[in-house]
């Protein structure tokens, strides 16, 4: 064998060139990138942190460890995403009247094929699964998940696609093809280079870690709800997450076999989606949106669920209409899988077949309209505590009702004619994203903290994220209806109209406010800290909540409840504290709970090197990695060490401590 | 705003359906955002108002707030429905603006478009010529687009006459439109496909019967022609391509770009399609003749155009 064929071998396509140091913009960022990073890494070694971080953190099966390391990727992955939002922004506001702006097609195009994929499947993502894990279980009365080294290795492959997505910034480069990379422009002769073989892999990673978390909290709330919780006495957001889950785990295998079939295109000389050989795009398309649209919905639902949990907390009343919500929920889950063609309408389908679509579309604002009702009414003779969390509530119903409605008129076919891909589309999508899922991840942060820190949030940094993040909204997006209305399409890289200017200006302005709200965010975070002493709270119902997770302590015990409680109403918490309910403080058994193990994150590793090797065609190396990938899987099977149990005294040791701080806080 | 105030019945349709749509909507969501702000403020824990902790049902409400949106998309379905089988981009046009029917025996200007690596082409067989990144229609008669692409997905546009429709390889989409005003409009592609999208743009001018004429001839004095040889240069990607007339276009042009047979020797899908419908896939690979052989072989041709009349066209007469 030749040496050529052995370099080839080894490092496939990977040579100097594929390191971008001709982007001045790329090596700023990488050289900060290396400084933060050193200097994370470096901190974590001087305060001797790696076993900590091992052993209680990266290997921990714990549901509500793995759920806050969630929300730590969705919020690192945010500040990536925002990143490139800022950076198009200033694009779109500086390439007018011949200028080209600061970015090349070639990097623009980078940019917000990078921000989509970012935005939805690295941080909505994350952010979801995140409080789903933490609070489910909690909600249920559970002390872990149903699968817990499942849930550990899901989070641990999510994490691996991030990373793909990140290295590509600095070796070789991400797709040029919008965030869904539609063939034939994904296909080989259009993209022969690395980039949608990183969009591929990161997914199909990431994908593996989505679908078996799926799997994780479905089974979790089918089949380990405490005693008495009868499906219509669970929590709103249980249902929510019983329904995104349900959602999860029928549509990410959609969204795997497509990719697998573009994977063979351009691995294998398929012909699935080519313009010849009887390949057919609107196959791709079709399959995507088949897991795409279910895939808004796997966002939004536990959003709604979030938002129904905290109005009926701060009202301080019982949530209006929970049969209609759950019923509700239920039937957006249904008809989420009757509406993808509304994506493309413009493909030339027949008009029967569009208005069916376009009307089952519309047949989705009813439930959803409802619930929107059911949040009014149940403020409607109610006692509104205006926390933080029930801002970001009042902020979304108003922004989110303006979102539905251009929804709704997307939806109708002849008026999509002219509103599709354009940047009314753009702005609609933003709109129920923002407003719906981000505030809701926003008010379930803020209400689920002290539970899990064991302190609240400062109030003070709170309302300055609410209200640069809604007024930033505001700016940044409705000049973006207007322009769609101007006729103005998405994803151009400069224009030729002057006139378009100011809009674009305005636009880029809002994206500096919302960029002011995350600062205030990450500031809330870092103050809060600070003055943990002054915020704490011993209770562990700081909010006089309604439902199980309220009845532990914050931080709840590993084991999450002492004894699995027994529920008697639909706010269970509730109607024990109605009810004069005691803890038991003596008669403590031995816990029996799973042992962390550092199979999921080796796992996860040498499939991220495994997905590196494919995008580079080192077959070498990804034979190896394959081999070994199957072989440490293997291996843990043989691992029977899994299992421990707490016992009677540590319990009894934990319940006293919690039963001190209870006296001593009255 | 183009979406608004556009110049062409179809775009007129569009955007009052936009408006009914608008403000049947807002029948809902005006009140609830202002029940928002009145609850909001009315129910704050510190102004004395009702408190009714345990209030969580009520069968009035209940109907109220399923019945209400209920209604409103009963109405707005039925408005799309019978909007989007009237507004069908593959539809005829009936009439060329709301005061107007179509005239008896007023055929549709056809134009073929092609979208290319990132320019547009326009074939006008009834005039026998092409141009690149540039179209023209006469006012008040009807056009009927048939749209396609050489490799990559576009969205062929123009707001101010009608709404998209997708270009895509190996397929035809068709657009029936009619400019009401003569003008100079943007047209674009509105899917994004690569590098030159952002340029991907050309003007189309409305004019007069005689401008058109005019504008007919001007192209004819071009002294290029669109052969097979042109069309690949063409095919080639090119950002910001300038305009380019065309006095005349190879015969079936248009028809081998969409059925992917520009080379002497491979077979038309259509060609394929209709054998393999008629049950004998195997003729072409055993015909020994080349195509231009069997288009004139009658006998073929017949048959084959029995099998060929294509979806729409079939659609079309059904109506």
């Amino acid at each position: 064998m030749s040496e050529l064929d052995l370099t080839k071998l080894i490092f496939g396509r990977l040579s100097w060139e594929s390191i971008p140091l001709h982007d001045p913009i790329l090596i700023g960022t990488f050289i900060m990138v290396a400084i933060g990073g050193t200097a994370v890494l470096g901190f974590i070694t001087y305060k001797k942190a790696w076993g900590y971080l091992w052993h209680e953190w990266f290997t921990s099966i714990d549901h509500k460890k793995i759920g806050i390391m969630y929300m730590v990727l969705g919020l690192v992955m945010l500040l990536r995403g925002f990143a490139d939002a800022i950076m198009m922004r200033i694009q779109q506001a500086w390439a007018f009247g011949g200028s080209e702006g600061y970015l090349p097609p070639e990097h623009y195009d980078q940019i917000f094929t990078a921000h989509g994929v970012i935005m939805i499947f690295f941080v909505a993502m994350p952010l979801i699964t995140g409080v789903m894990n933490y609070v489910v279980p909690l909600q249920i009365g559970a002390r872990d998940v149903a699968f817990p080294f499942l849930n550990n290795f899901s989070f641990w492959m999510t994490t691996a696609g991030a990373v793909l997505v990140m290295v590509s910034l600095f070796i070789g480069e991400f797709a040029k093809t919008g965030w869904l990379a539609y063939p034939p422009l994904s296909g080989i002769i259009k993209s022969p280079g690395v980039g949608v073989d990183y969009y591929i892999w990161a997914l199909q990673i990431a994908g593996v870690g989505t679908l078996l978390s799926g799997v994780n909290l479905l089974v979790t709330i089918v089949k380990m709800r405490a005693p008495g919780m009868s499906l219509m006495r669970m929590p709103v957001f249980t249902w929510t997450a019983l329904c995104t889950n349900v959602l999860i785990v029928a549509a990410f295998p959609v969204l795997t076999a497509v990719l697998a079939l573009l994977a063979l295109d351009r691995y294998a000389d398929f012909a699935f989606f080519t313009t010849d050989l009887g390949g057919n795009v609107m196959m791709y398309i079709n399959l995507i949106w088949i897991w795409g649209h279910p895939e808004v919905y796997i966002l939004i639902l536990p959003a709604f669920g979030i938002f129904s949990e905290v109005v009926s907390t701060f009202s301080r009343k019982r949530l209006f209409g929970y049969a209609s919500m759950v019923y509700a929920t239920v039937v957006i889950t249904v008809l989420s899988y009757l509406v993808w063609l509304h994506h493309f309408f413009t493909m030339g389908s027949g008009p029967t077949v569009n208005s069916f679509f376009g009307i089952t579309t519309m047949i989705i604002s009813i439930p959803t309209g409802a619930k929107v009702f059911n949040w009014l009414f149940t403020m409607y003779r109610g006692r509104i505590e205006f926390d933080v969390p029930m801002l970001w509530t009042v902020g979304f119903i108003i922004t989110f009702v303006i979102g539905g409605m251009t929804g709704v008129l997307l939806a109708v076919p002849p008026a999509d004619f002219v509103l599709h891909n354009s940047l009314f589309l753009v702005a609609h999508f933003h709109n129920v994203i923002i407003g719906g899922v981000l505030f809701g991840l926003f008010a379930g942060i803020t209400y689920w903290y002290p539970k899990a820190f064991g302190y609240k949030l400062d109030p003070f940094w709170g309302k300055m994220s609410f209200w640069f993040w809604t007024i930033g909204f505001y700016f940044a997006f409705m000049p973006l209806y207007v322009l769609g209305l101007m006729g103005v399409t998405r994803r151009m890289n400069k224009f030729d109209d002057p006139s378009l200017q100011i809009w674009f200006v305005i636009a880029a302005f809002g994206a500096i406010l919302i960029a002011i709200g995350i600062a205030s965010f990450l500031i809330q975070l870092y103050v809060s800290y600070r003055r943990r002493d002054e915020l704490r709270d011993d209770t562990g119902d700081p909010w006089h909540g309604r439902t199980l997770e309220w009845s532990t302590s914050s931080p709840p015990p590993y084991y999450n409840f002492a004894f699995t409680p027994r529920v008697h109403d639909l706010d269970a918490w509730w109607q024990m504290k109605e009810h004069g309910y005691q803890r038991p403080t003596s008669g403590f058994l031995p816990i029996h709970m799973p042992k962390n193990t550092g199979a999921g994150i080796i796992l996860a590793g040498i499939s991220t090197v495994l997905g590196f090797a494919l995008i580079w065609h080192m077959w070498l190396l990804a034979g190896v990695s394959f081999f070994a990938l199957l072989a440490v899987a293997i291996g843990h099977t043989f691992n029977y060490d899994r299992d421990y149990h707490i016992p009677a005294d540590e319990v009894a040791g934990i319940e006293a401590e919690r039963t001190r701080m209870l006296a001593n806080h009255v | 705003m183009v979406l608004m105030s556009p110049s062409g019945d179809i775009a007129a349709q569009q955007r009052d359906l936009i408006l009914w749509s608008t403000f049947l909507m807002l029948l809902v969501i005006v009140p609830v955002i202002i029940l928002t702000l009145v609850f909001a403020i009315r129910y704050r824990a510190g102004n004395d108002a009702t408190y009714k902790p345990d209030w969580d049902h009520s069968t009035v409400l209940e109907l109220v707030i399923w019945g209400a949106p209920l209604l409103i998309i009963i109405a707005l379905g039925a408005m799309t429905w019978v909007s989007t089988h009237k507004l069908d981009p593959y539809r005829p046009l009936e009439r060329i603006d709301a005061g107007r029917p179509l005239p008896e025996g007023v055929e549709p200007l056809v134009i073929e478009v092609v979208s290319l690596d990132w320019k547009w082409l326009f074939f006008y067989p009834e005039q026998g010529i092409a141009t690149v990144n540039e179209l023209a229609a006469p006012v008040d008669r009807p056009i009927r687009f048939k749209i396609t692409s050489d490799r990559v997905m576009n969205s062929f546009f123009i707001p101010a006459l009608a709404g998209q429709i997708y270009s895509m390889a190996g397929m035809e989409t068709k657009l029936h439109a009619v400019i009401n005003e003569p003008g100079v409009y943007d047209g674009f592609s509105a899917n994004y496909s690569g590098a030159g999208f952002s340029q991907m743009r050309f003007k189309f001018h409305g004019l007069s019967d005689a401008d058109f004429d005019a504008w007919v001839a001007k192209v004819k004095s071009s002294d290029e022609a669109l052969s097979r040889v042109e069309y690949r240069e063409l095919e080639q990607p090119s950002e910001n391509h300038p305009v380019t007339y065309y006095a005349s276009a190879d015969d079936n042009l248009y028809h081998d770009i969409l059925n992917r047979c520009l080379n002497e020797g491979d077979v038309c899908m259509d060609e394929m399609m209709a054998f393999t419908e008629l049950g004998m896939p195997m003729c072409i690979a055993g015909d020994p003749r080349d195509r231009k052989a069997r288009r004139e072989d009658d006998e073929l041709r017949e048959l084959l155009d029995l099998t060929m009349a294509d979806d729409s066209d079939r659609r079309s007469l059904n109506q």
